[in-house]
């Protein structure tokens, strides 16, 4: 764990993301079956597709909170397969379905576990980092509350606070909204649309097309562990080539 | 009437319990309380090792773990601390000479730490791997993320079961009955049944059983507290952040905005 490293300015470096042949199995199932993913520097990438595709089991192969059976991942071009996997979790932020706060610590130290223990920041400078993130996302003025009285929609700009502000090079958001209610799911797409706008490299597994086709610079549509069909968010939805597409967008739209 | 006399006398013959008072309050109560928490203590990091141990991906670490559990689980305590303390007297004399009291306690902590480990367990079990995994997401490995993020919330969840525990550990610390212990040594239940014995009459037992009862009961409600706190959070007031506060919405017109 590297202490008393400082931490990097938000927007200072964002790095473009690669997979290359990931295949995954759990147990007896193949999950993943050769992903191919490219996703350039400072732009947004967007995974569709039905439940089971593989969506956010790629996405954990990506930071390795599973390690690919085979493939490889880069990150910036460089492979990050050899690298300490924590090490490699610190460069990219994750942001989970069903937010994942820590219950046991407020807002604000959710926010500055991960600068106090894992950047080596004082307790002053991390206070000062979280409360800056809270900015960002309209929620400093709940850094002393505990997530539980928090609204969902809340808790998820929070966790998004949190994972900015270790300044990764790429964020990954697993189904951000789908555990909020509706009305709560449009302040969080505008976060992360927010984010996409300053240039932040993500990869955004989702059901919502409109964020996708608003938002994403190219749309992925994964079906059985696989990419099936790549392309910019209005060839995608508007002339799909592929017959799984097809069948999922007239399910979907 | 004749009834209600002889229950009278039995149990609450004031000359009886009067005899026994002082060295139920003296010796009995300290050394019922010595034990208790003396056990406790070491169960408690004990347990907590065996909880890490039966949770750990090595069957090396999880097989003896679950043995050691399942035997002094399911041996009757007095069984136990006969064996131990009785048994291993020779070992004993060797460390700390002809002396029951230590290793009634190591009897009664291997007893608690089975327990107590248990607890844990399923105390760690129950918290939700997403925990966990937004631990290790931040950059935490897994050791560091149980330890700052999933243990301490494990413990939090299972505070009603451990006090329930200790309760169970002060009533069984009067099994140590079964060991030779000096007359300083004696726990409350000892003085209570040897004054009752000598007396032919069990109201010193009856004294002892209400001492039993003062520290018992409390925590019992102590236990109720705790979980009543643990449901409805720090303030009482139970909110689950259902309601939509405004700026919720307010956050998502003012960027449509933009």
């Amino acid at each position: 764990m590297p202490a008393g490293t400082s931490p990097l300015p938000l927007t200072a470096s964002t790095s473009s993301v690669a997979t290359r042949d990931i295949h995954f199995a759990f147990g007896g199932t193949k999950v993943l079956r050769g992903v191919d993913l490219d996703v350039k520097g400072g732009t947004a990438a967007c995974i569709i597709g039905p439940s089971g595709s593989g969506k956010s089991t790629l996405l954990r192969c990506v930071n390795r909170l599973l390690e690919p059976d085979r493939g490889e991942v880069s990150i910036g071009g460089r492979s990050v397969m050899s690298e300490d996997p924590d090490v490699l979790r610190q460069r990219v932020g994750m942001v989970f379905q069903h937010f994942n706060l820590f219950p046991h610590k407020s807002v604000l130290a959710n926010i500055t576990l991960g600068l106090r223990k894992l950047r080596g920041l004082s307790r002053d400078e991390a206070e000062a980092t979280a409360l800056n993130q809270l900015d960002r996302v309209g929620l400093r003025h709940k850094a002393h509350v505990r997530p539980g009285t928090l609204s969902g929609g809340q808790q998820q700009r929070v966790a998004i606070a949190r994972a900015l502000a270790m300044s990764p090079e790429v964020m990954l958001f697993d189904e951000a909204t789908s555990a909020l209610d509706p009305e709560l799911v449009k302040g969080v797409l505008a976060t992360i649309a927010d984010l996409a706008g300053d240039g932040m490299t993500m990869l955004v597994v989702t059901h919502e097309m409109g964020f996708a086709r608003g938002v994403a610079d190219i749309v992925h549509f994964m079906d059985h562990g696989q990419v099936v069909e790549s392309g910019p968010p209005e060839q995608l939805f508007e002339a799909a080539s592929s017959c799984r597409l097809q069948e999922f967008l007239s399910q979907v739209l | 009437m004749d009834i209600l006399r002889t229950l009278r006398e039995t149990f609450l013959n004031v000359d009886a319990m009067g005899q026994a008072l002082p060295e139920l309050v003296r010796v009995g109560l300290p050394n019922t309380l010595i034990l208790a928490l003396c056990s406790a203590l070491l169960g408690t990091v004990a347990g907590m090792f065996l909880a890490i141990c039966g949770l750990s991906g090595s069957r090396w670490l999880r097989w003896p773990a679950r043995i050691y559990t399942d035997i002094f689980r399911g041996l009757p305590a007095a069984v136990t601390i006969l064996l131990i303390g009785v048994g291993l007297a020779p070992l004993g004399l060797a460390i700390w000479g002809p002396n029951p009291y230590p290793l009634g306690i190591l009897a009664l902590s291997l007893i608690a730490s089975a327990y107590i480990g248990e607890i844990f367990r399923s105390g760690i079990q129950s918290v939700e791997s997403g925990q966990l995994e937004a631990a290790r997401a931040l950059g935490f490995s897994r050791a560091i993320g149980m330890r700052l993020v999933v243990i301490p919330q494990g413990v939090r969840r299972v505070l009603p079961a451990l006090v329930n525990q200790f309760i169970a550990l002060v009533k069984e610390s009067s099994l140590v009955y079964f060991l030779g212990l000096l007359a300083t040594q004696r726990d409350l239940f000892r003085i209570g049944q040897d004054q009752a014995a000598n007396t032919g009459n069990e109201s010193a037992l009856l004294l002892a059983g209400l001492f039993y009862l003062v520290i018992t009961v409390p925590l019992t409600h102590v236990v109720n507290y705790v979980d009543s706190r643990l449901r409805t959070g720090r303030h009482g007031d139970g909110n689950d952040g259902a309601d939509i506060p405004d700026d919720d919405l307010a956050f998502a017109t003012t960027q449509e905005a933009h």
